[in-house]
């Protein structure tokens, strides 16, 4: 009984990482049908701002809640310079080109980038605990949870809410909902997609940031943090499907629960769970569970 | 047209109470054919009457619910299109599918080569595209179809007619007995459908193949075609020359009529 | 080039020697990924089969002392070659990023159970037996020269085969299937099977290189599988362009000597170095090193009388 729920509450915590992650690649994947590996990077870089932030004001010694929430700011404002520069920057250059070769522009950008946070922030690891012991723990029953963990599948729940509120009823989000579903049809009604493009990356990479930000209370935030995040949050999308937001959130869910009980019950296929499912996913349904193939038209 | 379908009556294609329905949706029914090596065949109907339906039955891309389908004797009801394909049946394509990053003369030498080698994993390794054989083949193919001049142009650089004389090439350079042509003058102006015709059937006839084509332009079915069949709600509703069929009241009333409202002369839909 | 590269070796200092040997084990790699490439399609878990084929060396050699260099390297194949197979069937039905998705997804299983794998090292995997050559035991510089030979010679043979793969139908049919792929099934031909061919050929070509680099490295270990190898291995194809089969060799070369001089000059910096040039390569060099070589060799011949 005990491993049960403790299998339940692990995997909703991984998956509320998992699920903060993934959103940001599912959303630029679904609308600019572009594969971001420099995702990776938003994270790294929102993890490094965040350890940053909260040098800060631990020294300056703010109370816990504001020093969170400046944590999530810096992650945030992080996200957002990045996100401009790379748009302007490179991406710009190579809209209309082959998918596989944007996917590989940003792959070059994440290893540019990679070093770039060695120039910034030096090879050393930083610790950005605070948040996570300030927060204290918890105790239900026989489990001991830490409140900065309940705070995170809070965050990712209220993600999902806004993402889904803002999609369903914002004028931002229907325009969003109509390129991801056709482009061209789009366009020919006067959407102007190239604006649409430049905004979603932009929130596309805060949101990453705010994935590494919200995680680097629980980690060692250090050189390579972004690498393994990448096939992590391609894996959740690549489940539930490009493009799908529900996709990421039942994607994250599964991987995050099967994750939990393999760390539980048989440790040894711990790290390969999450691409075994994906393997098996993509057999099944190669779109993902919440997309459907676009048949071609002759 | 009915009779005895044990063997073809010298019949190349022979068709007999054929019909394909998707759950409730009956696409094609009732439909019994018999077609002479040779004839050129016009299909005419409105989009949805069940020609696409029955062209893609004699391909093998989709298996009939009842009926049979001969060919030259042997039977290939519900057989795989690739074998069909390699039995002697080839088809062209409303928007013609070509290879656009090579050139025409590439085009057509990997679709000789690919006819003339065996269908084993081996076979598609050993055999090497530019054979004497292939090359000789897509050049005599090329030439039929007067488009040499075209010969080292990429394929996505070509006019629109050159394409489609390009895709029906293609489908004949392995020397099939029966072809399938899917509106071969769609997307073509009015002033070289006459014209691609011309070349296309002639092209066809010196290599004696029998034809079924697609067409809605009523004018050029009344001048290719030796025989005009005319479908309506999924099937055959006259089967005949060219006068008699367009001149049926049923056709006029139900495919052709159409045609009256719209200008004279012009490439309508029926 | 083979030829000479051969001839030249003894005259090589070591470290150019050692050099070149990995960029050619690699490079076969590299020539998997240009047969899929021709054909429109990436995959960016490479790194199985390479990996595959050096622990099969390493552990032929670990559990039966066998050590000889020729019969190891056609064990690599062989088993990189058998997994292709059975994943081909899979794999050959799909297309563009999920063809890439699902290629990787199977590259992180086989590195995620090489981890969890006490007996096999975990992380830090384990070294390679001495490779000896027909019963020739070489030490130092002459086992440098050995395996450099070997490899050359395992490219050149590879070379070979592979050109005349590509001017036969199931190669010449890479470029149609990545226009039309349905005009190529309405012509007669299992596009299906086609791609299994060549997941098949590349995942040969990745078990032969895995099998010489792990000679010529002396180690294996779980990064072999990871993604970011199978990213180099696709950077290289970037790189050298999917034109010739001399590319993926010149390419390989290329790759190791700036990643050698990226390491020496500005170790802490290497990644950006990379990146930079990959993304150069990208923007300005489209059809890769390759192109750039047949863009002159033709200016050449129109300048020529």
């Amino acid at each position: 009984m005990l491993t049960a729920s403790a299998i339940l509450t692990d995997g909703l915590v991984y998956a509320a990482y998992l699920f903060i992650v993934a959103i940001g690649l599912t959303l630029i994947f679904g609308v600019m049908k572009i594969l971001n590996v420099t995702h990776g990077s938003f994270y790294a870089f929102g993890a490094y701002g965040a350890a940053t932030a909260v040098g800060i004001y631990t020294n300056a010694d703010w109370p816990a809640a504001a020093g969170f929430l400046f944590m999530i700011l810096m992650g945030l404002a992080v996200g957002l310079v990045l996100g401009i520069i790379l748009e302007r920057g490179i991406l710009r250059l190579v809209y209309g080109k082959d998918e596989v070769i944007i996917v590989l522009v940003t792959y070059a950008t994440f290893l540019i980038l990679e070093d770039v946070i060695v120039l910034i922030w030096g090879p050393q690891s930083y610790a950005a605990y605070q948040p996570m012991v300030s927060a204290g723990n918890i105790e239900i029953g026989d489990l001991v949870l830490s409140n900065y963990d309940i705070v995170l599948v809070a965050i990712a729940a209220l993600l999902a809410g806004l993402a889904y509120w803002a999609l369903k009823f914002t004028r931002y989000g229907r325009l969003l909902t109509t390129v991801i579903f056709d482009r061209e049809t789009a366009a020919a009604f006067g959407v102007n997609v190239t604006l649409v493009y430049t905004v979603t990356f932009i929130i596309g990479a805060m949101l990453g940031a705010l994935g590494g930000a919200v995680m680097a209370p629980k980690i060692a935030v250090t050189l390579g943090i972004g690498v393994e995040v990448i096939v992590l949050a391609f894996a959740v999308v690549a489940i539930g499907g490009m493009g799908s937001i529900e996709g990421a959130l039942v994607g994250a869910l599964i991987v995050g629960i099967c994750r939990a009980a393999a760390v539980h019950l048989v440790p040894q296929i711990e790290l390969f769970v999450i691409y075994g499912v994906m393997a098996l996913v993509l057999v099944v349904r190669p779109y993902g569970l919440f997309v459907r193939a676009q048949p071609r038209k002759i | 047209m009915n009779g005895n379908m044990s063997t073809s009556n010298g019949a190349i294609l022979a068709v007999r109470d054929l019909e394909k329905t998707f759950g409730s949706l009956v696409a094609a029914r009732d439909i019994t054919v018999s077609v002479p090596a040779e004839q050129t065949v016009g299909v005419i109907g409105a989009n949805g009457a069940g020609k696409t339906t029955f062209i893609n039955m004699i391909t093998g891309h989709l298996t009939p619910t009842k009926g049979s389908i001969w060919f030259e004797d042997k039977e290939i009801t519900g057989k795989p299109s690739r074998e069909i394909t390699r039995l002697g049946i080839s088809r062209s394509f409303q928007v013609a599918q070509i290879f656009p990053s090579l050139t025409v003369f590439e085009n057509m030498c990997i679709a000789a080569a690919i006819a003339r080698r065996s269908g084993s994993v081996w076979g598609n390794i050993a055999t090497p595209v530019h054979s004497p054989d292939a090359i000789t083949e897509a050049q005599a193919t090329i030439e039929l179809f007067r488009i040499d001049q075209y010969s080292d142009t990429p394929a996505n650089a070509l006019p629109q007619g050159v394409r489609k004389l390009l895709d029906i090439g293609m489908a004949v350079v392995g020397w099939p007995r029966l072809l399938l042509l899917d509106e071969p003058t769609s997307g073509i102006s009015i002033e070289e459908k006459f014209d691609l015709m011309n070349v296309v059937m002639s092209a066809l006839k010196t290599r004696k193949i029998t034809v079924l084509f697609v067409e809605h332009d009523m004018e050029i079915v009344a001048r290719f075609a030796d025989r005009v069949l005319a479908f309506y709600d999924g099937t055959v509703i006259a089967d005949g020359t060219p006068t008699e069929t367009l001149d049926n009241p049923k056709v006029q009333e139900l495919i052709s009529g159409v045609r009256l409202k719209t200008a004279a002369g012009s490439a309508g839909h029926a | 080039m083979f030829l000479f590269a051969a001839a030249a070796a003894p005259l090589l200092p070591d470290w150019v020697v050692s050099l070149v040997t990995i960029a050619f084990a690699n490079a076969l790699v590299v020539l998997g990924l240009v047969v899929l490439w021709r054909a429109g399609l990436v995959s960016f878990g490479q790194a199985l089969y390479y990996c595959i084929g050096a622990y099969a060396v390493a552990l032929t050699a670990r559990w039966t002392g066998f050590t000889d260099a020729f019969a190891l390297v056609v064990i690599g194949g062989v088993a990189a070659g058998l997994v292709a197979v059975l994943i081909g069937f899979l794999l050959a039905r799909y297309r563009e990023i999920f063809f890439a998705m699902l290629s990787l997804a199977l590259s992180m299983i086989l590195y995620g159970v090489l981890v969890k794998t006490e007996s096999l090292g975990s992380t830090d995997g384990f070294s390679v037996a001495t490779p000896t050559f027909l019963g020739y035991a070489p030490h130092a510089q002459a086992l440098g020269l050995s395996l450099y030979w070997l490899t050359l010679g395992v490219d050149a043979i590879g070379a070979v085969l592979i050109g005349v793969y590509f001017r036969s139908v199931a190669g010449a049919l890479a470029a149609p299937i990545r226009d039309n792929e349905i005009r190529v099934e309405f012509l007669g031909v299992s596009v299906t099977s086609i791609i299994h061919t060549k997941v098949v050929i590349a995942g040969i070509l990745g078990g032969l290189g895995g099998a010489l680099a792990a000679l010529a490295i002396g180690h294996v270990d779980p990064n072999m599988s990871y993604w970011t190898t199978s990213g180099g291995f696709v950077f290289v194809t970037i790189l050298a362009g999917a034109g010739s089969v001399a590319a993926a060799f010149v390419g390989s070369l290329v790759f190791e000597a700036v990643r050698s001089f990226a390491f020496d000059v500005m170790a802490q910096l290497w990644q950006m170095t990379l990146g930079s040039v990959l993304l150069l390569t990208i923007l300005f060099l489209p059809d890769g090193l390759g192109s750039l070589v047949a863009r002159l060799r033709r200016r050449g011949e129109a300048k020529a009388p």
